[in-house]
C-alpha cells in the first residue's frame, strides 16, 4: 500500500450490479431488456421480407428456419418479453400521457392501465381471428 | 435557438411501443409458434403464395412496414436511453449506432417491400 492511499481512502460505493439491490430496479431492468427482444423480432421479420422478395425457395428456407427448436426457444423468449412490455407499457402510461380530467378530477390511473390491457386483449383476439379467417 | 430533434425519436419510440404492446405478443405467437409448428393455426397460412399476395396488397405492405420499422425505432431508442444505466455515455457514437441501426432496418424493409411490387 503506498503512502497516498493509506493517507486518505474515501469510500466510493460501487455501482456494479446496482439493479440487483431492489426489486423495483429489477422490474425496471426487465422492462428495459424487452427492447432487445423487440429489436430481434424486428430483425427476424425484416429477414423474412428480404427472403420473400428473393422468391419462393428463399422464403421456404426462412419458414424452415422458423421450425427449428432454437427458433422456438427464441420466440418463447420474445413472447415473454412482449408480455412484460405490454404489461409495463400501460402501467407507465398514466405517467407518460397528457393529463386527463374527468369531472374536474384527475382520471384514475388504474382505469387508463386497465383500458390499455383491454385494448391489447381485443387487438390480440382480432389478429388471431384474422389469421383464422385468412387460412380458411 | 436550435430546435431539439428528440421529439421525433420520442414519437417513433412511443408509436412503436404502442404497436408492440397492442399487437406484438400475438404476432410473435402467430409467426413464431402457431404457424411454424402448426399449433392452433395451419402451417399453410404463411406459404409463399399467401404471404406474397399479402405483401403485394397495400394494406398488408403498409402493416409489415409499420410493424418492422416502428419496432426497430422503439427498441433502438430504449436501448440508447438504457446505456446510461450500465455506465455507457449516450454520446454521438452510441446515437449513430442505435438510430443508424433503426434507419438501416427501415430502409431494407422499404426497399424490399417495394421490390415485391403491387
Amino acid at each position: 500500500m503506498n503512502q497516498k492511499t493509506a493517507a486518505r481512502r474515501p469510500y466510493v460505493r460501487s455501482m456494479q450490479g446496482w439493479w440487483r439491490r431492489d426489486p423495483f430496479f429489477m422490474v425496471y431492468m426487465a422492462r428495459e431488456l424487452t427492447a432487445f427482444a423487440v429489436l430481434a423480432y424486428s430483425i427476424v421479420l425484416v429477414v423474412g421480407v428480404m427472403r420473400l422478395a428473393q422468391g419462393e425457395a428463399a422464403w421456404n428456407g426462412w419458414l424452415a428456419a422458423l421450425q427449428s427448436p432454437w427458433s422456438l426457444l427464441l420466440h418463447l423468449v420474445f413472447l415473454l418479453s412482449f408480455v412484460i412490455h405490454a404489461k409495463s407499457w400501460f402501467e407507465i402510461m398514466p405517467k407518460t400521457m397528457p393529463l386527463m380530467f374527468v369531472g374536474g378530477q384527475r382520471m384514475n390511473p388504474a382505469i387508463i392501465t386497465w383500458t390499455g390491457w383491454g385494448a391489447t386483449i381485443a387487438a390480440s383476439v382480432a389478429l388471431f381471428a384474422l389469421a383464422l379467417w385468412g387460412q380458411s | 435557438m436550435k430546435r431539439s430533434n428528440s421529439p421525433i425519436f420520442w414519437a417513433l419510440f412511443g408509436a412503436g411501443g404502442m404497436l408492440a404492446a397492442l399487437f406484438g405478443t400475438m404476432l410473435v405467437f402467430i409467426t413464431g409458434i402457431a404457424v411454424p409448428f402448426g399449433w392452433t393455426l395451419s402451417p399453410d397460412l404463411m406459404n409463399y403464395a399467401r404471404m406474397h399476395a399479402f405483401a403485394q396488397n397495400w394494406i398488408g405492405k403498409g402493416f409489415i412496414f409499420v410493424i418492422v420499422a416502428l419496432f426497430a425505432w422503439h427498441a433502438m431508442h430504449r436501448i440508447l436511453c438504457s446505456l446510461h444505466d450500465i455506465g455507457i455515455h449516450k454520446g454521438l457514437l452510441a446515437k449513430l449506432c442505435c438510430y443508424g441501426g433503426a434507419m438501416l432496418i427501415t430502409l431494407i424493409a422499404a426497399v424490399k417491400l417495394l421490390a415485391i411490387g403491387f
